[in-house]
């Protein structure tokens, strides 16, 4: 199957730039990151705070079906200008990763379409590559922290 | 040779993928990776057995313990492991895409938010 997907991620860099063109209007590309509701049903995760202004924090968790917390992650959002831009930091809690900084960048293409720029700077190389090399962390992670509920209620 | 193959089978089982999470930020024995798991310790030593073939976990000897770490090198040069990363986005941006295509402003009970709708180009 074809992916639309683009990564860059250069070798020996600390960062990648993530691109995709939708096959939607630039005002609905921006709208799916905008409003929390929509963001949750594609993210698949649930919106606890989404302040879109600049100074603004977000957080988001991933509880599994008995309603155990086993992800979540957080950031503040530093640039917010509607269907154009957005900067902010990305942090995965309780996890090895460090805080990560993203620029995201809305463009409109003619006949409806429009294009993402996700620029994405790591702390260092080997945090990127880490990140790149194990991109099932977050999936892992949450199967993980489960088995140590799972485990602690036996207890 | 099928030793490319074998890489993709051995990162294809969970508990073998939750012991690479778990080593890449720090070399850990075999114990200590046991110890993360609800698994008898003999399949997890069977997990670092087939890690350690396909030479994607050094091992490394220190005094009576043997520490296992990730091999950096193995996973850069599988030029492949970039695609998991970009297949997780391309799901999430094609989630979107259906999500945003069927997406109709009018439905909404507040319409105050959509007031403004553009026209389209």
């Amino acid at each position: 199957m074809e992916r639309k997907t683009k990564i860059d991620a250069e070798d020996g860099k600390q960062d990648l730039m993530i691109t995709r063109e939708f096959d939607v209007p630039l005002e609905l590309l921006f709208k799916a990151y905008e409003d929390p509701e929509i963001f949750e049903q594609w993210m698949g995760t649930k919106v606890l705070k989404l302040e879109n202004k600049q100074h603004g924090g977000y957080r988001f968790e991933t509880s599994d079906p008995q309603g155990n917390v086993v992800f979540s992650a957080n950031g503040t959002i530093h640039e917010f200008i509607p269907n154009q831009k957005i900067v902010r930091t990305f942090e995965m809690e309780n996890t090895p990763y460090p805080v990560q900084l993203e620029f995201l960048e809305f463009e409109d293409l003619t006949a409806g379409r429009s294009k993402l720029n996700m620029h994405v700077v790591y702390r260092s190389v080997v945090d990127r590559d880490n990140i790149l090399k194990l991109p099932f962390a977050q999936g892992v992670n949450m199967a993980h922290n489960r088995l140590e509920e799972i485990v602690s209620e036996l207890k | 040779m099928n030793l490319r193959r074998d890489v993709f089978q051995a990162i294809a089982d969970p508990t073998r993928r939750a012991i690479l999470v778990l080593v890449a930020s720090q070399s850990m024995t075999a114990g200590a990776i046991a110890a993360n798991f609800d698994t008898a310790r003999p399949t997890v030593s069977k997990h670092l057995q087939i890690l350690t073939e396909c030479e994607l976990l050094d091992q490394e000897q220190n005094g009576r313990e043997i520490y296992y770490q990730l091999n950096p090198k193995k996973m850069k040069e599988i030029a492949d492991f970039i695609e998991p990363f970009r297949n997780m986005w391309d799901d999430r941006f094609n989630k979107l895409e259906a999500i945003m295509k069927n997406y109709r402003p009018e439905k909404k009970e507040d319409g105050a938010k959509n007031k403004d709708r553009r026209r389209r180009r």
